[in-house]
């Protein structure tokens, strides 16, 4: 389905990730992390690029990779993003949700 | 599995075969899921690891102490130095419930247990047969984890077994996960997500666990929020072997760096890897390995023949799913291609339905037990089930 961030008519799935990263930019990003709570400071942006990254590299993202990346740990993760920490992230990077098969 | 390919394709006048392994039993591990619920008996699932090796291949029964990669050299514990052209990695992965403080200690085995280990499935056993009830709480620590829908299994059977007994009413079932839904793949969510509802069962989504508080009996998450067990199923966090982190070979969580299509390890081209010792994000279970299997043979052949290797493994996992009451799933997709709802192995015939509960595939389930034993060990190929993934007979529209 398609909806309009920041002025761009944008893909995403039912529950509002974007499906093409090639759409996404940091006006997007912004307006994400607003309907999410979540006031973008420089540490998330360090976490947003961080994330796309990894993701870029195909490497699974979980919590633990999160508290290894040197950026910060899994306490400083939940401060940054306190709801669903992984998932407003991805969300806000515009990349997949961490997901399992089924 | 290898070494019964290769045995077959490799002249044994050219090339020694050599597994090196320290295990005396060899584990049929989606046995583990059956154990407690005493469906299988211990003796059902193990078997002397001798049974499976060819007989032109050598079982050196040692630990391996580390894999020099630079060397072609793996160093065993009695001091022995083996040079090898080829090395398979197929160290598996293995549970480190030491990763969360409060897992292992005074309650392990008592009121908190694993079911992903032959001990764990058969203490849970026991403790299952004279539990009274009270609140089961069946947990995954992190991802990735090996066969990432047991966890959702155990929950379903345990639904099963507390109602044959009689006592579902006193049992009081949650199951809590890091990730966003039991099921995360819209059409999965989509077929499968009333079957939570269906066998009430509780569900906390989106929880990471950051330790265990013994006294009070709670799981307390990274978020503040606590949960109160008086039994605990956990799946621990999922590790690589201790051996690929003494090389110096691993991730951080001991997984092997190898290439998703070639299976081809990073560290050297010498060195390839199949089934739950590899970082690639196929899932870590026994068909994918079986698939792996496959195409790895062909890759080493053309390895050995100086031929490109083709990049050619796909993800492919064909696995049955437990639901209770004698009904299973079947669910057959690959890295791109998310589980739908068809037919396997015959387009519109089946008899096998995909993404749908049936006793046919619990009959599937339960066969798997003789094809694993008879078929999947041997290196045997599965008449009509294709190492990559059939788009036919799926209905991805």
């Amino acid at each position: 389905m398609e909806r309009t961030i920041a002025g761009k008519a944008i893909t995403v799935n039912e529950e509002g990730f974007m499906k093409d990263f090639s759409q996404w930019n940091e006006e997007i990003a912004k307006e994400l992390a607003q309907e999410n709570n979540v006031e973008l400071t420089p540490k998330h942006w360090e976490m947003i690029h961080y994330l796309q990254e990894q993701h870029k590299n195909q490497v699974p993202l979980t919590i633990r990779k999160v508290g290894n990346s040197g950026i910060v740990d899994i306490k400083g993760f939940y401060a940054l993003f306190p709801v669903a920490p992984l998932k407003t992230a991805t969300k806000i990077a515009g990349i997949p949700k961490p997901a399992s098969c089924i | 599995m290898m070494a019964n390919h290769l045995s077959r394709k490799l002249k044994s006048d050219e090339w020694q075969i050599t597994i090196v392994d320290e295990a005396e039993k060899h584990y049929y591990q989606p046995g583990f899921l059956f154990l407690p619920f005493d469906v299988y008996q211990p003796e059902d699932i193990v078997k002397d690891i001798r049974e499976f090796i060819p007989k032109e291949v050598r079982l050196v029964k040692q630990k391996i102490e580390s894999i020099v990669a630079a060397e072609n050299k793996m160093k065993l514990s009695n001091g022995e130095v083996y040079q090898y052209d080829i090395l398979i990695v197929a160290t598996g992965a293995k549970i480190a419930p030491q990763e969360v403080p409060g897992m292992s200690g005074p309650l392990w085995q008592k009121d908190i247990f694993d079911f992903y280990t032959f001990d764990g499935a058969l203490a849970l056993r026991n403790k299952l047969r004279d539990w009274r009830g009270g609140n089961l709480v069946v947990h995954i620590t992190e991802m990735p984890i090996k066969c990432p829908v047991a966890p959702l299994e155990f929950a379903f059977l345990a639904d099963s077994y507390f109602e044959e007994k009689g006592m579902r009413d006193k049992v009081k079932i949650t199951y809590v996960s890091p990730l966003s839904g039991a099921f995360t793949k819209p059409r999965a969510s989509d077929a499968l997500g009333h079957l939570l509802t269906d066998k009430n069962i509780e569900i906390v989504t989106d929880f990471a666990v950051e330790r265990i508080d013994d006294e009070t009996h709670k799981l307390i998450g990274y978020c503040g929020r606590e949960i109160p067990f008086d039994l605990l199923v956990t799946v621990p966090t999922n590790k690589g072997d201790e051996l690929i982190n003494r090389s110096g070979l691993g991730d951080e969580l001991n997984f092997l760096p190898t290439s998703k299509t070639t299976l081809q390890a990073k560290a050297a081209p010498n060195i390839f890897s199949l089934g739950d010792a590899t970082n690639i994000t196929a899932s870590k279970a026994g068909s994918v390995a079986h698939f792996e299997a496959e195409i790895l043979t062909d890759n080493i052949l053309s390895f050995i023949n100086g031929q490109p290797i083709k990049e050619e493994f796909d993800g492919h996992a064909n696995c049955f799913i437990e639901t209770g009451h004698g009904k299973a799933l079947l669910i057959d997709f690959n890295y791109t291609h998310e589980p739908v709802e068809g037919e396997f192995p015959f387009p519109g015939i089946g008899p096998l339905k995909l993404l749908k509960e049936s006793r046919i595939n619990h009959m599937g389930k339960l066969a798997f037990k003789w094809i694993y034993w008879h078929m999947l060990l041997k290196g045997t190929h599965i008449p009509f089930v294709s190492a990559n993934m059939q788009e036919s007979g799926k209905h991805f529209e």
